[in-house]
């Protein structure tokens, strides 16, 4: 019950966050700058839940937001699987309860995507300029992600913390 | 299974990539986008509030700086609106040179070098202006400056690339000249007026009428002959008196050229002459 009430409340943030990001957000241009909030709550589903989540996550966003936008079905969801699953790894591993883990992954995920994403349209024989998405867009889009992380952070903290909490311990099992 | 989400990934991409447009992947994803379509268009309602907000202070923000852009972009448009009517007057003129050079009008035995003019008198008594031919292009002094209305002046001063024509206005300024119709023949000079012409010297004998053409005698006598050729359109009559005192009638012209609105003239350079 617990697991179908968290994965409930992970697709709905994703659901919610990928339909923002194709109506809202990817229209708000900042200094060329667009800012990722998929990729926000990305990062901080993955932190806060693990890289499966995160990879699952990642997978089921980018098919959302390549069907929102009639764009090549499975880039986005690569993209996004391999950078959810690798800020989860993070966090499980290096940035555990590090209190910059957050802006360390969101600021290499902007990076690794948007290379990746310039790298895979590139492959498939897209038109698309290295000037305009690295140097004019990449600096303020890490810039731009980097501010909302914060506040992202806490409000997919927040929702992810609703509902049943789990049940305190009552005994300890020793192993070996 | 993260592997087999990268391996999904990646089987998408090649079929969807692979397929043609009403392909499966693309079927589906077309149904998936029409399912996506009420969300969407719920977050942009939802979202148009925000939206409008954000675009108000972006717009503000930017207003100073498109101001003073858009004023950079006016300045531009208001001075190529000018170099663009400039050139359509200028276009005009330069047609009915051509057209005047073409046609019988234009004298017989000379040449010309069509020009512009590069400055004008910069006080009013001054009627001299200068153009944008010299020696170089075959001009010398006294060569008659015409264009398609009738007789601008004298070329007086004669530099390498430039030479200074005065104007038949001038009071130096002395042509013999014949009525086109009674054949009353006179000397034409300036005016009472600023750009009013006189026919003088036209003995009581002879008769001129008001609307009359007056045109360039283009005399020839021995080895002199005038220095403007014969059939050149100087004005019209607008009046003529005469009293016992006079031996002449005192015959006023309107000039044919406005002279204040010159741009390019023609020199007319003698076909016989050696450069």
């Amino acid at each position: 019950m617990r697991l179908a009430v968290e994965i409930a409340k992970v697709g709905v943030l994703v659901f919610v966050a990928s339909i923002l990001q194709v109506t809202l957000f990817s229209s708000v241009q900042i200094l060329e700058g667009t800012p990722d909030v998929l990729l926000l709550t990305l990062m901080s589903i993955a932190l806060l839940r693990g890289s499966i989540y995160g990879a699952t996550a990642g997978f089921l966003a980018g098919l959302l937001v390549d069907t929102a936008n009639l764009a090549t079905l499975g880039v986005t969801s690569l993209l996004l699987t391999i950078a959810g699953y690798w800020i989860g790894r993070y966090g499980e591993t290096t940035g555990r309860d590090r209190a910059h883990a957050p802006f360390v992954s969101v600021a290499v995920a902007t990076i690794v995507v948007q290379f990746g994403a310039l790298f895979l349209h590139y492959l498939l024989g897209d038109p698309v300029s290295a000037r305009i998405v690295l140097l004019d867009a990449l600096p303020p889009k890490i810039v731009l992600n980097l501010v909302l992380t914060l506040p992202v952070y806490a409000l997919t903290r927040w929702v992810l913390s609703l509902g049943p909490k789990p049940e305190p311990v009552t005994e300890v099992r020793l192993l070996g | 299974m993260v592997g087999a989400l990268v391996l999904l990934s990646i089987v998408l991409i090649t079929i969807y990539f692979r397929e043609p447009a009403g392909g499966g992947l693309h079927g589906a994803q077309s149904v998936g986008a029409a399912t996506l379509r009420p969300f969407e268009v719920g977050a942009e309602r939802v979202a148009r509030p925000f939206r409008d907000g954000y675009d108000w202070f972006s717009g503000l923000l930017h207003a100073k700086s498109q101001n003073a852009s858009l004023r950079s972009q006016v300045a531009g448009l208001s001075q190529q609106v000018i170099q663009n009517q400039t050139a359509a007057e200028q276009n005009a003129e330069l047609r009915r040179l051509l057209h005047y050079v073409g046609s019988r009008d234009f004298p017989r035995g000379y040449d010309y070098v069509a020009t512009a003019i590069i400055s004008r008198p910069p006080v009013e008594f001054q009627q001299q202006i200068g153009i944008a031919a010299g020696s170089t292009s075959g001009i010398r002094v006294n060569d008659p400056v015409v264009n398609a209305d009738g007789l601008v002046g004298l070329v007086t001063q004669v530099g390498r690339d430039n030479a200074e024509v005065t104007l038949l206005t001038d009071p130096t300024l002395q042509v013999s000249a014949e009525d086109l119709n009674t054949k009353a023949s006179g000397v034409v000079s300036q005016g009472e007026g600023r750009s009013t012409l006189i026919l003088d010297r036209v003995s009581k004998s002879q008769t001129v009428n008001p609307h009359d053409l007056i045109i360039t005698q283009g005399w020839k006598a021995g080895p002199l002959t005038s220095l403007y050729p014969r059939g050149i359109p100087i004005g019209v009559v607008t009046g003529a008196s005469v009293n016992d005192v006079n031996l002449y009638w005192q015959v006023q012209l309107s000039p044919r050229v406005d002279f204040g609105s010159l741009q390019s003239v023609l020199v007319l350079v003698p076909k016989n002459r050696h450069r």
